[in-house]
This record gives structure tokens, C-alpha cells and sequence, in this order.
């Protein structure tokens, strides 16, 4: 028995990416092809410079690539405008950056609110669904913290909490353990192994092979293009 | 939308330093206009009050002057105005529009009570006086119809008078001696203070009769130096200055090349003085009014800072799902907010100043509430257009520079 045919979530057919830099054109992305289906969890690897930062920002619909086609859900991103993919951002798509990316001036709620506030949710549901959010990242008693009171770990699932409360199909992290020690990084791991286990499409960024690891399966990319020879981590649980 | 305005409350909280100054900007602009514009209204008030201490739609018929040999006399130079003058305009079928006449003569005398002696301005003038000049009497009585018709020799006497001669004495029932003829004191004139030409309070009033037939020294007894016209209302004033105009030009047997008379009203007074309080008015809040702008400069300076910090911040709100108008609408009601809380602060403060200006200087500050509206109105708009060119390129920047610049 074959497995059913899985709609790809992401696909990407020979994107490039060229950045001018004063007169030096850099290629950041050489023609990068890469079908993602619901529920997967690819980890994509590759030394810095390698593309792979590029990559997640075209996934996450915040940089257009100069050539080639990408399509979220079925749909040709470069035919949608500024105020769409705010939406899609929004709706479909949770960050989870290096740099945690956290609003030092509000509490850590208030910090996961930010995306329910752009989608238009009233106050009250919007501090519910951020303090849920904030107890399933094991962060119940910080709610009222504010960044700089807790832990880069706790920082880091703050972030991670934010990405989970539009309930998103897919969660892009960049990184996320780039700035954590051992511990954390088990913790934040963890937390998206979790999720992949709840149904959700995650594409994580690293540059370690253990983080990598974690992954359903890795794709490497190296000087702008994938490597062909693409290694599978832990057997796809999803059946 | 109640969400962007927290969102800019939190902004600029969390940059206390910063927002006030940049607030002091507006502020100081807005309490430099509000305090001119109200220094310039309370001079104009001012001057209003001092000429309508005059009395009230008044006329001023003072004689024309002589030509004698080619040497032309100045202004009242000629005794050409009469009693039968004031019995004319008096006339309702000739002067409608006049309501009520005070012919006056007066001369600087000496008036002796006792072993004192104070030089004053005597008046002789009719019952109509008091409220053709808009007067009160504080005590005693003013000289009556039957005073005048009796030729009595009564006085009222203003404050000035009552304290020079009498001290802390009731004058009323005492008696003064003024060329050689002695006049009982019946009233004192209420206090006013001084008006633009004299000091009020300092003159004595006594029947036009016996001024004619004690006091007068000119040739014609009935001459006198001065009438004083109350028009029926403000608005036929212009009317009451024709008829009088024409009535004396017919019983003078003049024309209006040779008129021997001259007639100006408040109005022309008060339109000198203000005209030059209204200039300076205009100067100072033309320079409070730049201050003000330089203040609005100030709050786009620091949008522009404000966006270029927080760049991150946009990056990453935009990586959250804020379209390009909800970053445009957060920036652009933070620098209104600014303009609106500095205008508030700026109005409190012109507020208080024109509470306590006015003990330091002996100028009354006029706020009115047009104008204080119209201030806080102009911070508000200053606000907003000091944002719009922040906001805008806040909005527009791309997501992705926004979020990678360190």
C-alpha cells in the first residue's frame, strides 16, 4: 500500500536570490527547488553563507526571490500584495528568530499577543488565547515578566508561544537555538519535536548537525544550492 | 484602532525623556501664542474700558477753530458752541437718533474749604451729565433739574476733590468757597480712576446756571467748551454724529468748507489706540507662532529618530502580520499624540501664565475660549503632519531589512 499523495504546503521550483551589494552582485540563492508537505519537519542545513538565512525568508514571505516560483498553500506568492502577505504572515506562518526578536518594554503576554492584535482579535480573547499559549511552553508564572527578567531559554519559548498563538500550519524557526546553551536547547528541541507531533509543518534553520538531527529529515544547502545527497534523520513519525 | 493608541501611549512612555522635550517644543509654542495673543486682547480690552469710562455711545462737539489775522487757533480755540447749541440737538425732531446732551463749561479753578485750598477742574454742565458720562454718585445726591433752573450754588465733587480738601470727612453738607461765590457740597462722584485724556475723580460739578452767571469769565456767559452726545444705541451712532453734524452746520450758518466745530466719537479713539496694540499683537505671535512651528520641526526630527531605532521593532511587526497601514497608523498616531499632549500641556501653561502675568505686569490676559481651542487644534495638526513623512517610511520599509540591520 502506497502512503496517500500529500499536498506540498511549501513549494519552491528554482528559486534564485541575488542581492546587489554596490556593484558586486551576490548569489545568494542559485536556483533552489524544494517541495514541503504538510506535517513535515525539515531541518535546513548549511554552514553561514550558505543561503539557508535567505531561504527562510522567502519561505516566510519576507523577501521575494528575484527569480523563480514559490508557492504557499497552492498559491504563486508573487502575485500577492504587501497588505496579503501581511496576512499570511500573520494567519499562517510563526517565527521563531535567533535573536528572540521580543519586545523589550512589554510583558511576556503582551509580547505573545502581538499577532492576535494584527488579526484583529478583541483584547479579552487575546489575553486568554497568549496566557494558553504561554502554558503550554511550560511558561505559566512568567506571563507578567518582561524580557529582560527571564532566561534566554524562557526567552526563547516566550518567541516560540508567540508563533504558536495564531495557530499557525507552519512554523519557521531561524536559528533558534543559535543563542542558547545545551539545556535550553534541549528544551526548545523539545517543544518543536512537540509540535511536529501535533500535526504541524516546521522548517528549522540551524547550522549544528545535532540540532539538525531533531528533524523528520535535513536538507543541506550549500553555496545557494541544495545538496543532492539529502539525509534522513529520525523515521517521519506522522504515519 | 483603540489598540494603536496604546501601542503609542507605550511608545512613548517607554522614551519618557525624549517625548517631553520633544512635547516642550509644542508646548512652549502653544503657551507663547495662547499668552501673546491674549496679552494683545487684554491691552485692546484695556483701551476699550478706558474709553467707554467716557460714557457710552459718546459724541465728543468741541469748538472749531478761529482764524484771526491769518493765525489759525488750535482746536476749541473759539468759544462757538452755546447753550442754544445743546437746546438744538436736545430736540428730538431735529436729532432723533441723539438721546440725551451734556453741554459743559469748565475752567481750572482754585476751590477753598476752610484753610484749604486744591485747584481743580470745575464743571458746569446740566442733570444729564452723570449719565451721558456713564457716572455714579457714591454720596449725597448729583444737582437736579430744579438745581439748574434756580441757578443753585451746590457741588458735587469728585473723589480726588473729596480727599484733598476734606480727608477722611463726609464733605457732603460742607460748603467751598470758588471765586469769591460759596457752594454747598451735596454728593460725591463714585471712583473710576483715570481715563486716556484726565483723572476723572479729580473735578467738581456744579449747575450749568451758576457756572454762567458765577464762574464764566468769557464774554458770552452761555458759551461753553465742550458737549457731550449719548447716541439712543451703538449701532445709530454714525447717525446721531450726521444729525448733530447738520444741525449745528444750519444754526451756525456755516458750511462744511468753514465749520466751526468739530465732532469725533469713541469709536475713532479706540481705533487708534488699538490699531497700534493690534500691530504688535500680530508681531509677537508671529514670532510665538514660528516657535511654534519649530516645535512641529522638532517632532518630526525625533519621528525620524523614533523610526530609525526602532527599526527592529517594525521588522519584526511586520514579520508578525502589521500590514504597511497599521505601521503607517501606530507612527502617525504617536507623533499626533505628541503634537495633541504638548498642545494640552501648552494650553494649561498659557493658562496659568495669563492667571499670574497680570500680577507682574498691570496688563489683564484675555484667553479666549476660540482661541484656546484653535491652539490645541493647531498641535494636533502639527502632530500629524509632522508624522505623516516618518509613518510613511516606516510603512514602507521591507520586512526584511528592517528585521536583519543590527
Amino acid at each position: 500500500m502506497s502512503a496517500p499523495p500529500r499536498t506540498p504546503i511549501l513549494q519552491l521550483i528554482d528559486v534564485r536570490k541575488t542581492y546587489a551589494t554596490g556593484h558586486l552582485e551576490v548569489e545568494a540563492l542559485a536556483g533552489v527547488s524544494l517541495d514541503v508537505s504538510e506535517g513535515d519537519y525539515v531541518a535546513v542545513m548549511g554552514p553561514s553563507g550558505s543561503g539557508k538565512s535567505t531561504l527562510m525568508h522567502i519561505l516566510g514571505c519576507l523577501d521575494s526571490p528575484t527569480s523563480g516560483l514559490y508557492r504557499l498553500a497552492g498559491t504563486d506568492v508573487s502575485t500577492m500584495s504587501e497588505a496579503e502577505l501581511a496576512e499570511v504572515r500573520n494567519r499562517r506562518i510563526g517565527f521563531v528568530f535567533q535573536q528572540f526578536n521580543l519586545l523589550p518594554s512589554l510583558a511576556a503576554w503582551r509580547n505573545v499577543e502581538l499577532p492576535l492584535i494584527y488579526a484583529g482579535i478583541p483584547r479579552a480573547q487575546r489575553r486568554k488565547l497568549a496566557f494558553a499559549s504561554l502554558e503550554r511552553v511550560g511558561l505559566a508564572d512568567r506571563v507578567e515578566h518582561r524580557p529582560g527578567e527571564l532566561s534566554g531559554g524562557q526567552q526563547q519559548r516566550v518567541a516560540v508561544a508567540r508563533a504558536l498563538v495564531t495557530d499557525p500550519a507552519l512554523i519557521l524557526a531561524d536559528e533558534p537555538t543559535g543563542n542558547l546553551d545545551s539545556r535550553s536547547t534541549e528544551d526548545v528541541l523539545a517543544l518543536l519535536s512537540e509540535l511536529h507531533d501535533a500535526g504541524r509543518t516546521i522548517v528549522l534553520i540551524t547550522h549544528e548537525a545535532e540540532v539538525a538531527a531533531a528533524a523528520a529529515r535535513t536538507v543541506r544547502i550549500r553555496d545557494g544550492l541544495v545538496d543532492t545527497g539529502e539525509l534522513t534523520g529520525r523515521a517521519v513519525s506522522s504515519g | 484602532m483603540l489598540e494603536t493608541f496604546r501601542t503609542a501611549g507605550e511608545a512613548i512612555r517607554s522614551h519618557r525623556m525624549r517625548s517631553i522635550l520633544t512635547m516642550l517644543g509644542i508646548l512652549i509654542g502653544i503657551a507663547a501664542v495662547i499668552l501673546t495673543v491674549g496679552l494683545g486682547k487684554g491691552a485692546q480690552q484695556q483701551v476699550r474700558d478706558e474709553i467707554n469710562k467716557l460714557g457710552s455711545n459718546l459724541l465728543i462737539v468741541s469748538p472749531g477753530s478761529t482764524t484771526t489775522s491769518g493765525i489759525r487757533g488750535g482746536r476749541g480755540s473759539a468759544s462757538t458752541l452755546t447753550m442754544s447749541d445743546a437746546v438744538t440737538l436736545s430736540n428730538a425732531a431735529v436729532a432723533p437718533d441723539i438721546k440725551q446732551v451734556a453741554p459743559v463749561a469748565s475752567s481750572s479753578l482754585s476751590v477753598v474749604a476752610g484753610n484749604t485750598n486744591w485747584t481743580t477742574n470745575v464743571v458746569g454742565t446740566t442733570v444729564d451729565w452723570l449719565t451721558v458720562r456713564a457716572r455714579n454718585v457714591a454720596q449725597g445726591r448729583f444737582i437736579t433739574q430744579d438745581d439748574v433752573d434756580q441757578g443753585r450754588q451746590v457741588m458735587v465733587i469728585g473723589s480726588t476733590v473729596s480727599s484733598e480738601l476734606f480727608g477722611q470727612r463726609s464733605p457732603v453738607g460742607q460748603t467751598v468757597t470758588v471765586s469769591g461765590n460759596t457752594f454747598s457740597i451735596i454728593g460725591v462722584l463714585d471712583t473710576i480712576g483715570s481715563s486716556t485724556t484726565a483723572d476723572e475723580d479729580d473735578q467738581a460739578v456744579i449747575p450749568q446756571t451758576s457756572y454762567a452767571s458765577r464762574i464764566s469769565t468769557s464774554a458770552n456767559r452761555s458759551s461753553i467748551t465742550t458737549m457731550y452726545i449719548e447716541a439712543t444705541s451703538q449701532s445709530s451712532l454714525s447717525a446721531a454724529y450726521q444729525e448733530a453734524t447738520n444741525a449745528l452746520t444750519t444754526s451756525h450758518g456755516v458750511t462744511a468748507t468753514n465749520r466751526d466745530f468739530s465732532i469725533s466719537s469713541q469709536q475713532s479713539l479706540l481705533t487708534t489706540a488699538t490699531s497700534t496694540d493690534q500691530t504688535l499683537t500680530v508681531l509677537l505671535a508671529g514670532v510665538a507662532g514660528i516657535s511654534l512651528l519649530v516645535g512641529g520641526l522638532g517632532v518630526m526630527n525625533i519621528m525620524l529618530v523614533s523610526v530609525t531605532e526602532r527599526i527592529r521593532e517594525i521588522g519584526l511587526r511586520k514579520a508578525l502580520g502589521a500590514t504597511p497601514s497599521a505601521i503607517r497608523r501606530q507612527f502617525l498616531v504617536e507623533a499626533s499624540s505628541l503634537g495633541l499632549s504638548g498642545g494640552i500641556l501648552g494650553l494649561t501653561l498659557g493658562i496659568v501664565g495669563a492667571v499670574v502675568l497680570p500680577h507682574f505686569l498691570s496688563q489683564p490676559v484675555l484667553i479666549s475660549p476660540f482661541a484656546a481651542a484653535g491652539a490645541v487644534a493647531v498641535a494636533l495638526v502639527i502632530g500629524i503632519v509632522a508624522g505623516v513623512y516618518p509613518a510613511s517610511r516606516a510603512a514602507r520599509l521591507a520586512p526584511i531589512d528592517a528585521l536583519r540591520s543590527e
